[in-house]
């Protein structure tokens, strides 16, 4: 309750709140804005924003509707953020929670595995992935999201590392409650909500690598998603720029979105800001 | 003549806190050469008061009305500047933590020099000959040395010197000193107080000294004034306060202040609940360019407590009787010995060990979890054994009146309660194992003088109606005189005398024994 408030109380977090709910919007209602197939041809190709009454946001090199595939677009990326965010904070808690609370041995081998992980750049190991398994919008996904675990591991291992000495937990271990209860129970509630916030920024930093898959054409061609807009304004940036640009700007506010969703939720569960106000 | 004169101040609290000003026409005098003792419980302004006088209140509090003045001169009139040159020059302060308070990537040379330097700009070489004389004056041993020591290098209470040290530098007017022993050994603190009387007698400075601790007061105090809820309740020179006290608030203060007489010996059991037998334990280096010693906290510990009743282990910092506490439920390996609970040897398993032994814990706001209810934390150690559901919540119930909280109050969080309050719930958690034995672990140091009468009136019943065998652990020996049958004092990881409490009080044996007791603050006005 204290936590809504004070959620509530931050304008960044409603601006981001406002702005992911009109994409919710957005995304859902795409097939009863625009009913016919967005990747289907419209009309002319390349008319600008404004031209022709019946595309507002104009055409694309092919003669697709913008407008359709902008709504439709945001479907998929706000599917790949959310699922691949998932994916990557379940397999980061998991390995930074067992790291973290039983150290020693287990915690340098998972650490190792993690510095691994981490020493590849991020977009390459997807390129990999992407490469070996083929683009579907799933194996996109699923590769973005074990791509993108490593901080939320290593953050939740530091959380874990300070949690599991303090008394709360030490009193649970002498009431003779075992290692899944204290670590589930006790320490992963405590070791949350930094965990939470850091979540907003790995489901940007998804969207954003899809689109640079799809820029690159290497993202499921199938699906209207904005990345794939933006690799086919490639090729006419110069003269009708508006093609890269819409879709540009819908990444932008989708990023916006998230991060002062997530900037909110940090005001909100650091108690010591949300007292101060 | 008076130094510091606070008149009518009010400060107020942001809004939304649980009263509308911290202080509230609170109005004190400190003339030089005068020991201005400010006493309260947690919660009763005078931390307030004392970073009002340094102009350093915290984000969110203001002055809402009254003055200060130091010399005559008017403080809340004072630009950010001007304060600048009245902190550290003309008021110094020593705060509670000397590790905090120093930096500790500087040496204490560098940092004590800084104050003629930045105040008065003298040159490096006249700076470290005049901190090398300051190190002198607060008694270091080896001053030469400790200018070329880091924080980390030295003992608290050297660090303490240090800060005296630093604090004394420009020969300010009035010193303002929180709580600067409470992070103290009793031991360090007798001779921390002895070096604050002393220098302050030399320099005729004013001193305006905050404690919760009515044994420092009666040490060091020319003047006494104390606080409850923002307001001073009574004020009145030392001898007065303390011998006299005219208003309940103080009277119960003082009646709560645990006395230095042994109780009346108990007959005890002949039945042994818990032994421990040479027991040792070694805090080894680890790592490849670790170059500490391993350090023995445990060197051959032995004692047993009879069923019943309580063993009081005695020691100050780095003795290794809270090393002792976390052997003896099991949450640390031993290295050698064995603890023994109703004749057979600590099983290794932690769910059989939990029905033997339980503990608690010193800190009431750590040792709960935040995000559980209370009821539920009380309950799970015997669900985890076994025990229906239902059955735990409805003991849990029953525990909780029986540690003097509302029944009801199971569904509630840790936030909500009070740190006395806290305590008794976790006196509930472990009680809900039926254990043994229960190891307290300095239960009741993190709790106000009153608070802390009331957990050990709460313990000693507990025992006498439940039969309860405790083995306490504690700093403070009049902590441990409220309690105990028998003590066990602890030096070094070696236990240097024990015996039934009555016999170690009227004849301790050993010098380290007398020496806890003689730096008792204010024995000679609470013995009696």
């Amino acid at each position: 309750m204290r936590v809504l408030k004070a959620y509530a109380r931050s304008p960044a977090a409603l601006i981001g709140s406002a702005i992911l709910l009109a994409l919710l919007v957005m995304g859902l209602g795409a097939s009863w804005f625009y009913p016919n197939d967005p990747l289907g041809l419209a009309g002319r190709p390349l008319q600008w924003p404004g031209a022709n009454p019946r595309f507002p946001l104009g055409t694309d090199p092919s003669g697709r509707d913008i407008a359709a595939q902008l709504f439709h677009g945001a479907r998929i990326s706000l599917l790949i953020g959310f699922v691949a965010t998932s994916i990557a904070v379940v397999i980061g808690i998991a390995i930074g929670a067992v790291a973290g609370f039983y150290g020693g041995a287990i915690d340098t081998a998972l650490m190792r595995l993690t510095e691994a992980f981490q020493t590849v750049p991020n977009f390459l190991l997807l390129l990999v992935l992407v490469a070996v398994f083929g683009s579907t919008l799933q194996t996109v996904t699923i590769a973005i999201g074990v791509v993108s675990w490593p901080p939320v591991a290593r953050l939740t291992r530091a959380e874990f590392l300070s949690l599991r000495t303090r008394e709360f937990v030490q009193a649970c271990r002498i009431q003779g409650l075992g290692d899944v209860h204290l670590i589930l129970r006790e320490v992963l509630p405590n070791a949350l909500p930094p965990v939470i916030v850091y979540a907003s920024v790995v489901m940007a930093v998804a969207i954003l690598l899809e689109s640079a898959l799809a820029f690159l054409q290497l993202s499921d061609p199938n699906v209207p998603s904005w990345g794939n807009l933006i690799g086919l304004g490639r090729s006419v940036l110069r003269t009708e720029w508006y093609v890269s640009a819409i879709p540009g700007f819908a990444i932008l506010l989708t990023i916006l979105g998230v991060s002062l969703v997530g900037q909110g939720l940090n005001d909100a569960l650091n108690p010591r800001l949300a007292g101060g106000r | 003549m008076t130094r510091l004169l606070v008149d009518r101040l009010t400060v107020r609290l942001p809004r939304g806190a649980d009263r509308s000003n911290a202080i509230e026409n609170v109005s004190l005098s400190v003339a030089s050469g005068e020991i201005l003792c400010v006493v309260g419980e947690s919660g009763s302004g005078k931390s307030v008061t004392a970073s009002a006088v340094m102009g350093l209140l915290a984000p969110g509090l203001a002055i809402a009305g009254g003055g200060m003045a130091l010399s005559g001169e008017d403080l809340c009139a004072l630009s950010p500047e001007a304060w600048r040159g009245v902190r550290g020059r003309r008021i110094a302060m020593v705060f509670q933590e000397p590790m905090t308070a120093l930096n500790p990537l500087m040496n204490v040379g560098a940092q004590i020099g800084e104050m003629w330097r930045v105040h008065l700009g003298l040159d490096a070489a006249e700076s470290r000959s005049r901190a090398l004389a300051a190190l002198r004056e607060v008694n270091l041993p080896d001053p030469e040395g400790a200018l070329r020591a880091f924080p980390h290098e030295l003992s608290g209470g050297q660090r303490q010197r240090v800060m005296i040290a630093m604090a004394l530098a420009l020969e300010p007017e009035v010193l303002i000193c929180d709580e600067p022993t409470t992070a103290l050994d009793v031991t360090t603190q007798a001779q921390v107080l002895a070096l604050i009387k002393d220098l302050q007698k030399r320099h005729g400075t004013a001193v305006l000294f905050i404690t919760h601790d009515f044994g420092v007061v009666a040490e060091i105090a020319d003047r006494v004034a104390v606080m409850r809820l923002g307001h001073v309740v009574e004020e009145g020179t030392a001898r007065e306060v303390l011998t006299n006290p005219q208003h309940d608030y103080t009277r119960a203060l003082l009646a709560a202040v645990p006395g230095l007489r042994a109780p009346e010996p108990r007959e005890l059991s002949p039945d042994t609940v818990l032994e421990v037998r040479g027991l040792t334990k070694t805090y080894a280096s680890r790592g490849l360019f670790r170059r500490r010693k391993p350090v023995r906290a445990l060197d051959g510990v032995s004692m047993t407590l009879q069923r019943g009743s309580t063993l009081a282990v005695v020691g100050e910092s780095g003795s290794g009787k809270s090393t002792l506490a976390r052997c003896v439920v099991g949450l640390l390996g031993t290295d050698g010995g064995q603890v023994v609970i109703g004749g057979a040897p600590l099983p290794t398993n932690r769910r059989d060990a939990a029905q033997l032994v339980q503990m608690v814990f010193q800190d009431p706001y750590a040792s709960l979890n935040p995000r559980r209810r209370v009821g539920a934390q009380v309950a799970q150690g015997p669900i985890a054994i076994g025990v229906p559901a239902a059955a735990a919540m409805a003991e849990a119930r029953r525990l909780f009146t029986m540690v003097g909280l509302d029944a009801e109050a199971v569904d509630r969080f840790p936030h909500e309660f009070s740190g006395g309050q806290r305590q008794r719930i976790g006196i509930a958690r472990a009680l809900a194992m039926k254990p043994e034995v229960l190891v307290a672990d300095e239960p009741v140091s993190a709790l106000d003088v009153s608070v802390q009468a009331q957990v050990l009136a709460l313990l000693r019943d507990l025992q006498d109606r439940l039969g309860l065998s405790i083995l306490f652990i504690t700093h403070d020996l009049r902590v441990a005189a409220q309690l105990c049958d028998v003590v066990a004092v602890m030096r070094n990881g070696v236990v240097e005398e024990a015996g039934p409490i009555q016999s170690v009080f009227a004849a301790p044996r050993s010098d380290y024994t007398r020496s806890l007791i003689e730096a008792i603050p204010g024995r000679a006005l609470f013995s009696a």
